[in-house]
Order: structure tokens, then sequence, then C-alpha cells
């Protein structure tokens, strides 16, 4: 992702493409402890924001990240819905009128996303969820831009940490969503939301 | 007029089936909208018609929700997000469990009870016995 508009559709672009072609991926890990719709709900919603983004493409960062968010609370239908949704809304907000983004921008819309998720789900680190992945992902970007990194560097440093958050997922018990019905079933298990969140987060690489 | 009710259900057939029941137990004194399904009738949830529903049965005696599983709540804080703040203030979101919740609200409405009275009595349904002495043992 290079850091300017242009940029943030590459990177929805590529967030697309992934998702589709890690649905079977993703509805597979959700039916092992959850409903069974995870990459389904996900490629539908990407789906209808690569057919919204035209109308949108023109505006700035801001807009574009609220078109995603209201979007995907509109299509993907799960849980999922409103916890992406808030995140792209709340970092949308955050980037309001943004043209170009610097390191410290990227830190400010993922740390406003993680808010969002987190005031609309309450969840914590350890529950099993997408904070799993998105946390690290966060910690990650910050000590890689306090070293001064360059924004590859940087992007890369937060994708390891959102895949290696994901994974450390499946040793946990789920406190959080479908997947806490099952109690020590969930157990053993790579929580899908954490997954589709490390496959956003490493897609912003494309381009940078 | 009477403090009107929102289902929101991950299944339209049921969110309209909840309506159905409550309705029966209302003799006509209360408003009731479904929202269950995604907007093309799929199993999940939609903002869109979480907020239609407030519309459909919003008056100033207040709505109470109910949702049937947690992401459905998830849905329904956002669509009370969106609302006016003069809405929001006659809005509550219920812990009930939908069914019995929504039975014993209507009927609680339909007698022209507040919303907090509303409420209390859809809460009061967490607790409900309904299998009797006819358990098998």
């Amino acid at each position: 992702m290079a850091a300017d508009r242009a940029g943030v559709l590459a990177w929805l672009r590529r967030s697309a493409e992934v998702i589709r072609d890690q649905r079977e991926l993703l509805t597979d890990l959700d039916r092992q402890i959850g409903d069974g719709d995870h990459g389904t709900n996900m490629d539908r919603g990407f789906t209808a924001v690569m057919n919204k983004l035209p109308e949108v493409a023109d505006t700035d960062v801001g807009t574009i990240l609220k078109t995603v968010g209201m979007t995907l609370v509109s299509t993907v239908g799960g849980a999922s819905g409103p916890l992406y949704g808030t995140a792209f809304l709340r970092a949308g907000t955050a980037l309001s009128g943004k043209q170009e983004l610097t390191a410290q921008d990227t830190l400010i819309g993922m740390q406003a996303a993680l808010d969002g998720v987190v005031a609309r789900g309450h969840a914590e680190r350890g529950e099993k969820t997408m904070v799993d992945a998105i946390a690290p992902a966060l910690d990650a970007l910050r000590a890689s831009i306090e070293r001064n990194d360059t924004l590859h560097e940087t992007l890369r440093a937060a994708a390891q940490a959102a895949e290696d958050g994901a994974t450390a997922t499946i040793p946990m018990l789920a406190k959080k969503g479908r997947a806490s019905y099952l109690g020590e079933r969930s157990i053993n298990h790579q929580d899908p939301g954490a997954t589709s969140s490390a496959l956003l987060i490493r897609a912003m690489l494309t381009g940078a | 007029m009477a403090v009107g009710l929102v289902i929101v259900s991950h299944s339209e057939r049921l969110a309209e089936g909840i309506v159905e029941l409550a309705a029966q137990m209302a003799s006509g004194q209360v408003k009731l909208a479904a929202a269950g399904g995604t907007d093309d009738g799929s199993l999940g949830t939609s903002l869109a018609k979480v907020l239609s529903a407030i519309d459909q049965v919003y008056s100033s005696d207040g709505v109470l929700i109910l949702v049937d599983l947690g992401s459905a709540g998830l849905v329904a804080e956002m669509a009370l997000e969106q609302l006016s703040d003069e809405r929001r203030e006659h809005m509550l979101l219920s812990e009930a469990p939908v069914v019995e919740g929504a039975v014993v609200a209507a009927v609680e409405a339909s007698i022209g009870s507040s919303l907090a009275q509303v409420a209390e009595t859809a809460r009061t349904a967490m607790d409900m016995n309904k299998i009797g002495s006819g358990q098998p043992s």
C-alpha cells in the first residue's frame, strides 16, 4: 500500500481477492467452531464493497473507509458485519479528509479500528477473536514506527504479528461469539475472525 | 399509544413467527415489527431492517428491542447509534430470551405500561420455568 488514496483502493481490491481465494478456508474454520458462514459472509461483503467503491473512489480516504464500513454492516450478516463495519467506520472517521497517509496515520487508523471493535464486541485479548490478530498487529506497527522503519517494513511487521496472533488463537478457549457456545470444544481450532483480520492486514502490503 | 416491540433475529421466519405469537397476546394494542434475516432473506442480520422496524413501531411511549443472539444485539446497538438523540432516549434493548421476552413484553405493553415496566417484565422471562412438574424423570 502506497501511502495514499490510490494505495487504500489497491488494498481494498487485494482484500476482496484474498477473501475470495480463502473463502473455503474461512468457512471451514467457522464450521468447526461457529455457524459455518464466515467465508461466505466476508466474500459477500467485500464483493459489495468492490461494487460500491467506484462511487467514492474520487473522494478521500476517510469517506472510502466509512463507505466500506457501512457496506460491510449491510451485507456481511453475522457478528463480523457490525464488528468489521464499526472498525472501518471508526478508521474512516479518524482519517477524514486525508488524501495521503503517513505511517502515523496508518497507526491512528488501525487504533481507531481496534477501539471500534472493542467498543462494539467487548472482547479482550485472549478470548479467541479478531482482537487477537489486530491488537498484536497494532503493537508491531507502533514499535516499527518508533524504530523509524520504512513503511514496507512497518506493514510487514504488522502483517506478521497479525498472522502470529491468529495462530495463537488455536489453544484459546472462546469467550465471545458463536464459538463461546462450544465451550472447550472451541480449543484447538484457529479463530476464523482472527484469520480474516490477518488476511486483511497482510493485504495492506499490496503495492507497498 | 403503547410501547412498541421490535424483534431482531437471524431468521426472517423466526422474527415473523415471534411477532405473530406475541401479537396474539397483545389484543391489537401493541405495534410489533419483525427485523429478521439479511436484506436478501438469508440467515443473518440487517441494520436496514432493524432501522425500518424501529421506524414502524416508534412512538414517544418508546420501543423495546428483543434479539435472538448476541450478534443481533450488536446490530441493534448500531441501529440505536444512528437514531436521533430524542428517539434514542425512548429505546431500550432487552437481555431477555427473544420468544418468552416478546410474549410477556407484549402483554405488559398492551395494558399501557411504561417502557421501563415493559423492559422489567421482559427481564423476568429470563427466570421463567415453562416446564412444570411434568418433567420426565
